[in-house]
């Protein structure tokens, strides 16, 4: 299925303010949506019999740095039995007294648990209804959230010079 | 007089050396609860009830195939939930690649994935290749060598896979029968490439080198030399009794489980799905190579089983020889070495696509090797690179499997799921 046919089908199931922005003329088109709805989105996704997007491949977080004080999340679905992908992408504002956050999908595909704790980690973006959102990667008492583009290392961790 | 000079020199040169160490430099603060602090269990201990007991396996333990720790509660030998901690060999690729152009970030692709380096070249080159738009003016020599090359490390891969398998639940000989094996591809690819392990290889338009002279006739006397190996492989583990009784029926990973945590690879095959990428998505030559996709049919106990899992990699490597024989007909007759072939004909000098999302995937002897990249256009350094790396998805599957499995079957199952951790943690 093309990703039209998708999305216009998310927009006759959960209603077209849903979606803020399209990319179609990539060569991987993608749909950017708001966060509200994502949970509904997803799950449309995951259970119409049409579209039926069993496998979610990846979750990326993307910094855009503070100047245009923007993050992203972007999910690879990708169906088996029908082979076809789509790209969903959710937008969220850099925040700097809290963490920016955006919805959990471990409702839906549990692989995606892994992904987001990696997410957050790396970006410091909350996923509201994880589970267990601890950090995966890095040590739990390190500090700041490395691939923001503006993220300055700690001088010690542990009492251990950490540039080299 | 010598002795006196060499005295003499050894003097000074300690004296050197004493003033250039530092005495009063604290390097390391200790603190008794540091690492309770930097990676602290997850379950508390005060709700534990009096059989039960947490037991910490690893990051130093030969069955975790790195620096994996398993938080592993027990009630006697029976386990009752186990909570993987990562990053212990976290090595910050997706930074290093925000910070370089795509053509320097593939040795640090190599190591992320360090047992199959020349997969995970071919699927990164292959994503920056369609980004550049070249994927179609590649030459059908260079696209051939890339997949011999690749296929050959998959072998490589698979053997340490299933030999360190039996290692891990008490077969020694077959390990040592797989290494032998595996140090004639590490010499193969060493005299292709003129490393061991961590090829830089498979260049962004082209190859580093073409085959070396003999290479063709060397290789297919290896895989003449390895067809009646890989019976005795059969024979020696996969048929073994003691190896049937500790992997049949253990860790049965259902379809439908697999498949909602995205696992990829020998183990979604094991489960009896019949998905692999270089069918599905038909990329490089592999559409014009004729080659099956085995799956578990649960032959020893139920499908999906460990056994299933070892199987599919088992039947891999014949898979892999074939497609390695029609490599090398190819190579020596339609598109044999020629004179004026030159790999490095069509390198870009500079790499800088279009501002741009790309999604690229491709088979790697663990399952789906994802990168993402995020191009803006005017630099030829990705602003975005991560990588998805097949066996930290495959793991995240490993609590599921091992609820309720006895402590030795736990071993097992980890062991099936074959973990890469320079991957996993990246």
């Amino acid at each position: 299925m093309q990703f039209e046919e998708i999305k216009n089908i998310i927009s006759d199931k959960i209603g077209s303010s849903a979606i803020i922005k399209e990319d179609a003329a990539q060569l991987q088109p993608q749909l950017t949506v708001d966060q509200k709805f994502l949970l509904s989105i997803c799950r449309e996704l995951h259970v119409n019999p049409s579209l039926y997007f069993d496998y979610l491949s990846c979750i990326t977080g993307i910094d855009n740095g503070p100047e245009k004080g923007t993050m992203e999340v972007i999910y690879h679905l990708y169906s088996i039995p029908f082979n076809h992908h789509f790209i969903l992408k959710v937008e969220l504002q850099r925040t700097i007294d809290a963490l920016p956050s955006a919805p959990s999908v471990t409702s839906i595909w549990k692989t995606a648990d892994w992904h987001e704790r990696e997410v957050y980690d790396m970006f410091g973006i909350k996923f509201e209804g994880h589970p267990d959102l601890r950090r995966i990667l890095l040590p739990a008492d390190w500090e700041g959230y490395p691939l923001r583009k503006d993220y300055k290392q700690q001088e010690y961790y542990h009492g251990i010079k950490v540039e080299y | 007089m010598s002795a006196v000079c060499r005295g003499s020199l050894l003097g000074t040169q300690h004296s050197a050396l004493s003033t250039k160490m530092p005495t009063d430099h604290i390097q390391y603060k200790f603190e008794k609860d540091h690492h309770h602090k930097s990676d602290p269990n997850l379950t508390n201990v005060d709700e534990l009830r009096t059989e039960e007991m947490i037991i910490n396996l690893g990051p130093q333990h030969p069955s975790t195939h790195g620096v994996l720790r398993l938080e592993v509660v027990t009630n006697g030998e029976i386990v009752k939930n186990v909570i993987p901690h990562l990053g212990y060999l976290h090595r910050c690729f997706e930074k290093h690649a925000e910070n370089l152009p795509y053509n320097q970030t593939i040795p640090f692709v190599d190591r992320m994935d360090y047992l199959a380096a020349m997969n995970s070249e071919h699927c990164f080159v292959m994503g920056v290749e369609k980004m550049l738009g070249i994927e179609k003016n590649i030459p059908k020599r260079i696209e051939y060598i890339r997949v011999l090359v690749a296929e050959l490390n998959r072998i490589a891969s698979h053997f340490v896979a299933i030999g360190t398998y039996g290692l891990d639940i008490g077969a020694f000989a077959p390990f040592l029968w797989l290494m032998r094996d595996r140090e004639h591809l590490n010499r193969l690819l060493e005299w292709v490439s003129g490393s061991r392990m961590l090829y830089n290889y498979i260049w962004v338009g082209g190859l580093y080198f073409d085959l070396p002279v003999g290479f063709e006739e060397r290789c297919a006397d290896f895989i003449k030399y390895l067809k009646p190996k890989m019976g005795e492989l059969q024979r020696i583990i996969m048929e073994n009794k003691i190896f049937i009784q500790r992997t049949a029926n253990v860790g049965v990973l259902p379809l439908d489980l697999a498949i909602n945590y995205a696992v990829s690879g020998p183990m979604l095959r094991g489960s009896g799905l019949r998905y692999d990428l270089r069918r599905v998505d038909n990329y490089s030559v592999y559409p014009e190579l004729d080659f099956d996709i085995p799956i578990g049919k649960g032959e020893m106990g139920k499908k999906g089983d460990c056994w299933d899992r070892a199987q599919v990699r088992v039947l891999e490597c014949y898979e892999s020889i074939k497609i390695i024989e029609q490599c090398l007909q190819k190579l020596v007759g339609e598109h044999k070495r020629t004179r004026e072939f030159d790999p490095q004909a069509l390198v870009p000098k500079k790499i800088r696509p279009k501002a741009m999302d790309f999604y690229v995937r491709a088979e790697s002897p663990r399952g789906e090797l994802g990168f993402f990249f995020r191009a803006t256009g005017n630099t030829d350094i990705p602003f975005r690179c991560k990588g998805r790396s097949p066996s930290m998805v495959n793991l995240s599957v490993l609590p599921e499997i091992s609820r309720g499995v006895m402590l030795a079957d736990l071993i097992a199952i980890l062991g099936s799921v074959d973990i890469v951790m320079g991957e996993i943690d990246r």
